[in-house]
């Protein structure tokens, strides 16, 4: 298909040189890092921790050291997009049921908002925003992308991520792994045989 | 311009969608994830009744506490402190009373959203209880407690249709069926919570940016509120993280809430729903109690219908009065029918209020009429194709509102022959009816088979498949509804790319994407060279709501006639420029613009310079409005929609008699929904709309104790996950259209209406057994009934 080619090649410069890049440093990229420590000196929520008893939390987020003051009342969920503007991650029950706050911690995938933020104390978390490798998008976004895997795109990220540790544990699923795989992960707008065909096209792209 | 143009560079291929890329990355911006310096959280202020009267608030224990920026209630209100579509009957904030416990009657705003919760519960409110209403089949009786007393009645709307005559109808069919069926509430459960930011501006005025369904519909509202002009309300419409009909009316208040606190407090206001506050505050699908009775020959031709249906509207009118007019004209069915009297009324209870939710009044009569079609043709002898071959509406059929079909191609019945030829469904169903049943596991009840509470556990004869179907005409649009128009921005640069603009909202069904398909199929580029701006309501024209599956209807029309426009204007300075006759047709395609005969050609980027050059304006605001229509509302006649949609859609299930469980192993979609303009965005929506209908007919309800909602959260509202239906087969065909672009007309609803109709029909081919009451839960299936819980507490509560 032509027009989808070009739409797409366009589209992602378009979108790498309008959004920059952040905070974020690609989990994949992280040898070639240097500033590797970040310490985060300021968040939305400065004004509220002065009256308030905090740990502190040294943990790495997409390939980069953060440490950080916070509240052991905090979820990882509310770090993530409170403290870190990492709002790529999505609250949507709170409550542990519908994996739209979905991330990798140390391998696994895990729904952020039943995790406190110093769960992550020493581990790994990889979040959709470390997903790409500079300018290019992974497998499974790109496939999201070619196999309209979403329509409305706010359980996106958390799908991108089950599906993420799905394929560390299965590389090459099958239909039924993929479904029960995928069946903690919520979509109102029910792309679910697209999200399907998505994670199948990018398993085979990843071992091609 | 050619009017049904045939080879197609762009429309109907697989365009994948315009915001992909931002949504998979995660760097989409929904409403939540904007921020702004110095802003304040709010918490909402509620009650623990259904009905009460507010005898005093003694806000004073908190007036000085340093969490708190401000209380804000109807005292700050300038403008109009109640507001509705039609009736005005919703508080932005309660004085006097409460009727449902999501009513708020005061908000709290400051910087820490967790202190405030902490701070709310020392407020202290005063009430009075009132007697609760909640069975809406009661609202109308001369005791009922009347909600909204100033209205005198609990009625909210009634409309009547008489066609032919239905007592001469009754007397000489030769067999009367006569069933009541009930459907219950459901949640649209959209997967982000409302949230929205408002942002007082230097000049006055204000702006508002959420997750809002209707831009130009919450403008109205706030300015209403604010008591300001329409210009000084601007409302920027966020990624909007699903809406399925449910991000309209509540959202509007909560705009006009967080505008009010913004003008109050002179700083941004954000206020951002948690799941339970979401399930707690929105309204819901319509409840509807259904009596149909239906006079019919041995030949199975239907002669007479008489059908009489109550909507529960809640404890608000909201879209009540629009829902319940789609139900009285689709209420018969796709069917011709001589003598049809139906009355359609829609009333007041305590329980949570009903609004727009995509299917908008269609899907409760479709389980109704879908179910008794296949009962009549049961007792007749019939397979349920036949009898609705009998009576399906065919080309030049007459409505039950008079309408004659006759100005779009009819293909009601090609979509039924296409589903049951590619599901083998005649065959299936006479099998599966056959199938053995070990009847000892069985207490008969009547007509009716019942598992005996013994036979729980039984391993024999556990599986059954079934097959079912259901039929339905759709009319496009609003109908006689509303006014129907919309406007498209349509603007060439001098180098050949193009922004695009409507009035009409993105809600994640790929509107965009749509959009941008039919300006470079005119325009002859590809679809790369198009960027969507940001919706916003000071830069487009209203082109009313997006609700009614009417985006790609009317907005297609609206950015097809802005294409057009432009393409003439650039056709017209080329010919003059070649020197070609007048009439000469140019083709726009490839990024070229040719004129064949004379080899003559120019690449679109240079001639869009060109243009430039010579002062031709290439930016245009395209307008579409559709063709009158026209009803009497003394006794429902008119032609409702000035079009139509036909669909089919087949289910086969499993269900297992020893639990009550129901498998859906496969949905089969037909759908004509004219000219299909994103194969993939169709799918999309066929795929949704399916799986939305599969958790209405089996899984969804939210059950009600005194007005008080159980289900509040994932854990005990179930949705569909992506192990809950096996396959969806989607197929559409084309039928011919003038309207809109090319004749591409609506689609997202008609996915969702049919569903549970065909899974009931299903559920009966496989178990024997014939439900009236959705969902076809597990107590349904096995107890037929449901059992409700004796209080309202939840797990470990």
């Amino acid at each position: 298909m032509k027009e989808e080619k070009n739409m797409k090649g366009i589209s992602r410069r378009r979108f790498i040189k309008g959004v920059g890049t952040g905070i974020v440093g690609s989990y994949v990229m992280l040898p070639t890092m240097k500033d590797s420590e970040a310490k985060i000196t300021k968040s939305p929520k400065d004004e509220v921790l002065e009256s308030v008893r905090t740990e502190t939390l040294e943990t790495t987020i997409n390939g980069r050291k953060v440490k950080s003051k916070v509240e052991p009342r905090t979820t990882l969920a509310d770090f993530l997009r409170d403290y870190l503007e990492l709002t790529g991650t999505k609250v949507v029950c709170n409550h542990g049921e519908c994996g739209g706050c979905s991330v990798i911690l140390d391998g696994r995938a895990v729904y952020s908002c039943m995790l406190l933020a110093l769960d992550a104390n020493g581990k790994e978390v990889i979040t959709i925003e470390g997903l790409m490798s500079g300018e290019n998008l992974h497998p499974l976004q790109q496939a999201f992308i070619e196999h309209d895997g979403l329509q409305c795109g706010f359980c996106t990220p958390g799908q991108i991520m089950a599906a993420y540790a799905l394929l560390k544990k299965f590389p090459n699923p099958t239909d039924e792994q993929i479904m029960t795989g995928m069946s903690g992960n919520l979509c109102r707008c029910a792309a679910y045989p697209n999200i399907i065909k998505s994670v199948r096209g990018a398993a085979k792209k990843m071992n091609s | 311009m050619e009017k049904n143009k045939k080879n197609f560079k762009i429309v109907g291929k697989p365009i994948v969608r315009q915001d992909g890329v931002t949504k998979v990355t995660g760097k989409a911006k929904f409403a939540a994830d904007y921020n702004f310096p110095n802003e304040l959280q709010s918490v909402m202020l509620r009650i623990h009744s259904s009905h009460a009267l507010i005898k005093s608030i003694d806000f004073s224990c908190i007036e000085n506490d340093s969490n708190v920026a401000a209380i804000i209630d109807h005292r700050d209100i300038p403008g109009d402190k109640k507001v509705g579509v039609i009736k005005k009957d919703q508080p932005i904030f309660c004085s006097e009373k409460v009727v449902t416990p999501g009513d708020v009657i005061a908000m709290i705003v400051g910087k820490s959203e967790r202190e405030l919760i902490k701070i709310k519960d020392k407020i202290k409110i005063e009430y009075e209880d009132l007697p609760v209403l909640t069975d809406p089949s009661k609202s109308l009786e001369t005791d009922a407690p009347l909600i909204h007393p100033e209205y005198k009645s609990n009625l909210i709307v009634h409309y009547p249709l008489r066609k032919g005559n239905v007592d001469s109808g009754f007397s000489n069919s030769e067999h009367i069926l006569e069933q009541t069926y009930t459907t219950q509430n459901i949640e649209h459960a959209y997967i982000e919570p409302e949230c929205v930011t408002a942002i007082p501006q230097i000049d006055n005025s204000i702006k508002i940016i959420g997750s809002i369904q209707n831009p130009h519909t919450t403008r109205r509202i706030v300015a209403a509120v604010l008591g300001i002009s329409l210009s000084q309300v601007v409302i920027i419409q966020a990624d909007l993280g699903g809406s399925f009909g449910g991000k309209d009316d509540t959202m509007n208040i909560l705009s006009a809430r967080a505008a009010v606190a913004a003008i109050k407090t002179g700083r941004p206001v954000k206020i951002k729903y948690s799941r339970e506050d979401s399930i707690l505050e929105s309204y819901k699908r319509h409840p509807y109690v259904m009596h149909y009775k239906v006079g019919y020959n041995s030949s199975g031709k239907i002669t007479t219908m008489k059908i009489d249906v109550t909507a529960d509207g809640g404890a608000y009118a909201s879209m009540s009065p629009f829902v319940t007019w789609r139900t009285v004209v689709q209420a018969t069915g796709p069917y011709e029918i001589e003598n049809v009297w139906t009355d359609v009324k829609a009333v007041y209870t305590n329980n949570p209020y009903t609004g727009a939710m995509r299917g908008f009044g269609s899907p409760q009569p479709i389980f109704a009429q879908e179910s008794i079609m296949d009962e009549i043709a049961e007792r007749l002898g019939m397979n349920p194709v036949e009898i609705r071959e009998i009576n399906a509406l065919k080309q030049n059929s007459v409505t039950s509102t008079g309408q004659r079909l006759e100005n779009h191609e009819v293909t009601l019945t090609k979509a039924m022959k296409t589903a049951i030829e590619k599901t083998g469904f005649v065959d299936k169903w006479n099998n599966y009816r056959n199938q053995s049943l070990d009847k000892s596991n069985f207490i008969l009840s009547g007509e009716d088979l019942i598992l005996s509470e013994d036979k729980f556990i039984s391993r024999q004869d556990k599986l059954r498949r079934g097959i079912g179907l259901s039929i339905s005409l759709r009319g496009c649009s609003l109908g006689a509804e509303g006014i129907d128009a919309a406007a498209a921005l349509v603007a060439v640069q001098p180098d050949g790319s193009v922004y695009l603009l409507s009035g009409l909202a993105e809600n994640g069904q790929g509107l965009r994407t749509t959009y941008s398909i039919v300006a470079a199929e005119i325009l002859g580029i590809a679809t790369d060279k198009i960027i969507y701006l940001e919706q916003d309501t000071s830069r487009i024209p209203d082109s009313g709501p997006t609700v009614a599956s009417r985006a790609t209807l009317m907005g297609g029309g609206a950015f097809r006639n802005a294409s057009e426009i432009i393409q003439k204007r650039i056709t017209n300075l080329l010919l003059n420029e070649w020197q070609l006759d007048k009439e000469a047709e140019l083709i726009f395609e490839d990024s070229m613009i040719k004129h064949i005969a004379s080899n003559k050609s120019i690449e679109f980027t240079e001639a869009c310079s060109f243009a430039s050059q010579r002062g031709i304006n290439l930016s245009v605001v395209g307008w579409y409005k559709g063709p009158d229509v026209s009803w009497d509302e003394e006794i429902g006649q008119g032609s409702a929609y000035f079009t139509y949609v036909y669909g089919c859609h087949v289910a086969e299930v499993s269900v297992n008699i020893n639990t009550g469980e129901i498998y859906i192993n496969k949905i089969t979609a037909v759908h004509d929904a004219g000219k299909i303009i994103n194969i993939l965005g169709a799918q999309g929506q066929v795929y949704g709309g399916s799986t939305q209908g599969a958790g209405y007919a089996v899984w969804e309800e939210i059950d009600k104790h005194n007005g008080f909602i159980r289900e509040m959260n994932f854990d005990q509202y179930l949705i569909p996950t992506s192990k809950d239906i096996k396959s969806i087969d989607a197929i559409f065909i084309e039928g011919e259209d003038d309207y809109g672009a090319w004749g591409a007309k609506s689609l997202g609803e008609p996915t969702l209406e049919l569903t549970a109709g065909a899974i009931a029909n299903a559920v009966k081919n496989a178990t024997g057994k014939r439900y009236f009451n959705l969902p076809l839960n597990l107590e349904e299936i096995l107890l037929n009934r449901k059992l409700r819980p004796e209080d309202m507490k939840r797990g470990s509560e």
